[in-house]
């Protein structure tokens, strides 16, 4: 079982959306990153996600890992931000049948799954059909 | 660089061999590579291996494997690119002997999946995709393909049938392989009504959980004629990498780090796609194949589904894919896959294939992949 700092070194991104933008290229890291995998320049600023999108593409995951288990079935996708940022996360909220690719999402904060029985609770963002 | 050539190949049934042990299962094929090339001493040894650790609790099998072949001292190193760990580690040899560091050189790739239950399985797979990117929110490698699969459907227009075709295809040729895990046929019907894993892929459509190794002997070309032994040589060689999460590439279904692999080792053979004869390719699912020849430029970008229905891919066709059954038939022990692949094409090469035998090929090529596409090793072999 992990320990609590992997996933509270990770909540800057998972609640917040914090990125940086390459201050040459414009090239937004999510997470963040020390060099631009575009330009390979060192300098970026500070910025955070937009918080809506498009699907790109999305599946129903029928056969789960076992901590989503009691979730399952459940709807994932890629989504495409309104910044140009992709992210893979669940949609919720929503009828699989009526998912489409290319239909609108906004990015809301939600509990993802529990660590185990030490019951720690892992949050993070996940997609809503608007 | 010297060239080199593969003189010995050694594999055994592959399945849910719970009678036999890692090491078992390793010594027993490498004797039989040993045994094909008539050597008993090797100067070196790679394995590729993607997650013994997970998989059965056992770190630094490179020592360990030597060991039980009886070759200690000899240097041995475990490669690990995930489901590539067996192209690498062929690389890794090639690049061995080619530079005159040793002569003699094993290499294999190995992995034991069913000493761990379904979801610790579906774990140590998992870790191969991004955990805190992809991984927290639930994705499975299923589930990754899946997404590549909806993209090219909607992008291309390829339809669940011919997704469906590559399994059935794989099958049919793994119904003429005595190894295969699955040596048998089965119908597009039997692929659309198998249960639902992540739309739109079914269980019928992913490769299995497989125990198994492979393993091949390299040596220098030059000493392989003075043994009189049919030589296969390798004359392509690339590797390429690409973001291991999904998200993060420009089209999600396009597999840019199997373009760049191939890229390299076709400018290496000097060789272009319409010269390779017979090919081995990463399906780990049948959405996987279909990519993949795409991205080698066996056929245009977004034709991958009509080549399968055309037929073009089959054992008679202008371009067999997966001669062997593929990942799908055969089995995937994940780093065991690189080098079985290998195995496929010399025994093609040789004419050795028995019922599955391609007439008369004299250029193959093997694409082994890791990941949703985040590594590729693409090699390419002629016969002399
Ligand atoms: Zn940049």
């Amino acid at each position: 079982m992990s320990t609590p700092s992997r996933f509270w070194r990770e909540i800057p991104q998972r609640y917040r959306l914090e990125a940086n933008k390459c201050k040459r290229c414009g090239y937004i890291s999510f997470p963040p990153r020390l060099i631009c995998p575009q330009c390979q320049n060192r300098e970026f600023k500070e910025t955070k996600l937009a918080d809506k999108g498009k699907i790109l593409t999305f599946t129903v995951i029928r056969v789960p890992p076992q901590q989503f288990v009691d979730q399952a079935p459940y709807a994932v996708g890629i989504v495409e931000l309104d910044d140009g940022v992709k992210l893979t996360g669940q949609i919720v909220d929503c009828d699989f049948e009526n998912l489409k690719i290319g239909q609108k999402v906004k990015i809301e904060f939600r509990k993802i799954f529990d660590a185990g029985e030490a019951g720690i609770l892992c949050y993070g963002y996940k997609f809503v059909p608007e | 660089m010297r060239e080199v050539a593969v003189i010995g190949v050694g594999m055994t049934k592959w399945g849910e061999l719970w009678e036999k042990s890692l090491r078992n299962i390793f010594v027993e094929t490498a004797l039989l590579a040993l045994d094909d090339a008539g050597v008993d001493k090797i100067d070196s040894m790679y394995v590729g291996s993607m997650s013994s650790g997970l998989f059965v609790g056992q770190e630094h099998i490179a020592s360990l494997l030597a060991d039980y072949l009886g070759q200690v001292p000899v240097p041995s190193a475990r490669v690990e690119t995930a489901c590539a760990s067996g192209g690498l580690a062929l690389r890794l040899g090639f690049m061995e002997v080619a530079s005159g560091m040793s002569d003699v050189v094993l290499v294999s790739g190995i992995e034991k999946m069913t000493d761990v239950s379904g979801y610790e399985a579906t774990y140590a797979l998992g870790t191969a995709a991004d955990q805190e990117y992809e991984g927290y929110h639930g994705i499975t490698f299923p589930g990754l393909y899946a997404l590549m699969a909806r993209a090219h459907m909607e992008k291309y227009g390829t339809t669940r049938e011919q997704l469906a075709l590559v399994a059935v295809k794989n099958h049919l040729n793994g119904s003429k392989n005595p190894l295969a895990q699955y040596p048998f046929e089965i119908t597009v019907d039997s692929v659309l009504n198998s249960v639902m894993v992540a739309d739109p892929l079914r269980v019928l459509d992913c490769s299995p959980i497989t125990d198994g190794a492979a393993a091949v002997i390299l040596c220098p070309v030059e000493m392989a004629r003075k043994m009189k032994k049919p030589i296969v040589k390798i004359t392509g060689s690339g590797h390429a990498t690409d973001s291991i999460s999904l998200s993060s590439r420009k089209d999600i279904t396009w597999i840019e780090a199997t373009y760049q692999a191939g890229k390299r080792a076709y400018a290496m053979a000097n060789k272009k796609p319409e010269d390779i004869d017979i090919l081995e390719v990463h399906d780990c699912f049948t959405i996987a194949e279909i990519c993949v020849i795409e991205a080698l430029g066996i056929v245009e970008k977004g034709k991958g589904g009509k080549a399968v229905e055309d037929e073009v891919t089959y054992l008679e066709g202008k371009i067999p894919v997966n001669t062997s059954g593929g990942l799908k038939a055969k089995g995937h022990p994940v780093g065991a896959t690189g080098v079985a692949q290998v195995i496929e094409i010399v025994k093609q090469l040789r004419g050795e294939a028995g019922k599955r035998q391609v007439k008369n090929p004299k250029v193959g090529m093997a694409q082994n992949m890791g990941g949703s596409g985040g590594s590729t090793v693409v090699h390419i072999f002629e016969k002399e």
